[in-house]
């Protein structure tokens, strides 16, 4: 128990008990169903997996200080936990990486992992790394030519931030001081290749300097000092002062993907201390340390937790497949000859405000 | 109706749908104050202000990419490469995103947006000033590509193209940009996308073309009724994807001769398509081979001007090739 003359820090930072048990539950939710995902890939039912495990506890913090409906995000392929913060649900989730054919993301058409949701405000993702931070970018343009008070928020990993367009759009929104915040979720692998040969200097943060913006590092394990400056960095954007970097450290806890494994570059050693730097525990032994969370509060949101994901896995598995006859549909947003037919499944132009 | 040559139907498409829409904007290099290099943009960063007529950092991949997402988030961007033969660094951004989107999204994103190009040699240009690279854009899914020949179809053209759904590809031949001035219809006149033109009827031999050279097909074939007696019916075809077939392959049916004339070089340009197209579905019109005229085999526009003028199509080029198929 925390001393009674002692507040607890997320009072601080503005959070409620209700919030950060909301944060905590939200990362178990993320890691249930990102282990699921495992069991339903080990079983045949799912072609690929690309795991968020071990980047919960910042994303869910990131995501938690941005305006749900109000915000966007533009995420990358381990944005698992932030969106599901951002709006998608476990069952959105499975749903997507079980290819049905009224996934959100992409209706069966994308691979497992490219998250996007037009009633979440969360762009669709491709495949080659980077390309999503212009999009990002590009929102938060659109948002200040119109002097909307929208935030945009992107996520990328240290090996993608290598990408050149990574450097035009920090640039860019450095230029303009536009209302975007960058986040690099460094885990020290960019697949098997560690950060040494990867981010000259070691830090990604450090290079926000020469974009004229503020550059932070945080512990992705401290759940609420990322909260913090992702809080902080809303309010900087949301005042006109322009983008944020934080580089998140955090630790992969799985493979790269399930077409990886990570033995075979990764020292036995650090693959057996991985689980030590998972921030499930850490941040639920801050809440027990502030008094928040309790055995029974546990207890209680785990088994909601589980009963969350068995339902979700099941309406999941129960949703149809696609059709080939849908195929060639949705091509272009207006009939063309020659070209696909439209027939939006959004009502309006989904993604426009 | 007012007498405008291209790049003035250009400015007056982008300044009445900016003044129409306040969701359409431009980015692109030295589009601001300075008006673009060839001018296009002239006046409008007076009259709409820095933020929507923006200039932006010598970066062409950040152009579209940040015109890809205030499109999703529901502007209506126009982009200007400077040139398109620097769209490369876009060309990640063009093919995997902004062409895709709404696709991979199930159709819940669309991506309206407007990439607006000068291409095309004859200007001293040389390799990096001269290029005509639509193949590559016409052979993505999800684009649209327009290469207008005249000002009205300029005009009308981007008109079509900035209230369009989809991205459009808006190739615009800088050696026309202030080649002639012709008649521009008064008010808010559309041309839609996906439609071809037919500047000139003929009976003996259709010639397919866009951009300059539909001012250069247009000269060949007057040499030729005038020469030879030929009567070429000349079809510009406005809209390379969209393609309007039904009006290539209706005046196939009835001239049953096509040559296709494009600046690009042959070898899988987009004169294959067309010729494909009517070896297709207008076999048995045919009355000789369907045949291509375009650049030369080279990586690029060489500079001396001998080269240049090698390279080039002319009306007398065109004529030698309309002769030959005529006399087939």
């Amino acid at each position: 128990m925390a001393s009674t003359d002692t507040r607890p820090r997320h009072r601080d930072l503005g959070l409620s008990d209700e919030d950060v048990l909301g944060m905590y539950r939200a990362m178990l939710l993320a890691r249930a169903v990102d282990e699921r995902m495992w069991l339903m890939q080990r079983a045949g039912k799912i072609a690929f997996i690309i795991s968020g495990q071990g980047h919960e506890g910042a994303q869910v913090a990131v995501a938690w200080a941005m305006r749900r409906g109000i915000d966007w995000m533009a995420p990358y392929y381990r944005s698992i936990a932030s969106a599901m913060t951002f709006g998608m649900s476990a069952e959105d989730i499975i749903t997507a990486h079980l290819a049905k054919s009224d996934d959100v993301s992409s209706g069966g058409r994308q691979m497992p992992g490219h998250y996007g949701g037009a009633p979440y405000n969360i762009v669709s993702l491709s495949s080659p790394v980077g390309t999503q931070v212009l999009h990002a970018v590009g929102i938060a343009m659109g948002a200040w030519v119109q002097g909307d008070d929208v935030v945009t928020m992107t996520q990328f990993g240290e090996g993608t931030s290598n990408q050149g367009e990574i450097h035009e759009a920090m640039n860019f929104a450095g230029v303009h001081k536009l209302p975007v915040i960058f986040i690099c979720e460094n885990n020290g692998y960019a697949i098997s290749v560690p950060l040494d040969r990867q981010v000259a200097g070691g830090s990604v943060a450090a290079r926000a300097a020469g974009y004229g913006m503020p550059g932070l590092v945080v512990d992705g394990g401290d759940i609420l000092g990322c909260y913090a400056a992702a809080k902080e960095a809303h309010e900087r954007a949301r005042r006109g002062e322009g983008p944020t970097l934080i580089e998140a450290r955090v630790v992969r806890l799985t493979s790269h993907s399930s077409d990886d494994d990570q033995r075979r570059y990764r020292d036995p050693s650090e693959v057996e201390h991985l689980k030590e730097q998972d921030p499930i525990p850490m941040f639920a032994a801050e809440l027990r340390a502030a008094g928040v969370l309790t055995d029974e509060v546990d207890e209680t949101i785990r088994a909601e937790v589980k009963a969350e994901i068995n339902d979700a896995t099941k309406r999941a598995d129960a949703r149809p497949e696609p059709v080939t006859d849908d195929a060639h549909e949705r091509v272009y947003a207006e009939t063309i000859p020659g070209g696909g037919t439209a027939r939006p499944s959004a009502p309006t132009e989904a993604g426009s405000h | 109706m007012a007498e405008r040559n291209i790049l003035e139907a250009i400015r007056e498409a982008m300044d009445e749908e900016m003044e129409r829409d306040e969701r359409v904007m431009v980015l692109g290099e030295d589009v601001g104050k300075k008006g673009g290099v060839f001018g296009a943009t002239e006046g409008l960063w007076a009259k709409y202000g820095d933020k929507r007529v923006l200039d932006t950092p010598l970066t062409e991949g950040m152009i579209a990419g940040a015109a890809m997402g205030a499109a999703v988030y529901g502007l209506r961007p126009i982009a200007e490469m400077q040139f398109a033969d620097f769209v490369y660094p876009a060309f990640n951004q063009i093919v995997s995103e902004i062409s895709r989107i709404h696709y991979r999204s199930n159709g819940t994103f669309t991506a309206p947006m407007v990439i607006r190009m000068p291409y095309g040699g004859g200007v001293h240009g040389a390799l990096y000033h001269s290029q005509s690279n639509e193949t590559y854009f016409t052979s993505t899914v999800g684009l649209k590509v327009v290469a207008p020949g005249t000002p009205a179809d300029a005009k009308g053209l981007l008109k079509a193209a900035i209230r369009d759904p989809d991205p459009v590809m808006f190739f615009e031949h800088k050696k026309t940009y202030r080649l002639f001035k012709a008649e521009v219809p008064d008010g808010d006149t559309v041309v839609p996308i996906g439609s071809a033109s037919v500047p000139r009827e003929g009976r003996h031999l259709s010639i397919f073309c866009y951009g300059y050279m539909r001012t250069c097909a247009l000269e060949a074939a007057e040499t030729l009724a005038r020469e030879d007696g030929v009567e070429a019916e000349v079809v510009d075809l406005r809209s390379l994807r969209p393609l309007d077939t039904e009006t290539i392959l209706a005046s196939v049916a009835k001239t049953g001769k096509a040559l296709v004339v494009h600046e690009a070089n042959r070898f899988g340009g987009f004169g294959a398509e067309i010729a494909a197209e009517i070896g297709e579905r207008a076999f048995e019109h045919l009355d000789g081979p369907v045949t291509r005229l375009a650049g030369p085999e080279v990586p690029g526009v060489p500079f001396h001007h001998t080269l240049e003028d090698w390279f080039m199509l002319n009306p007398a080029r065109i004529v030698d090739a309309a002769r030959r198929l005529a006399a087939y």
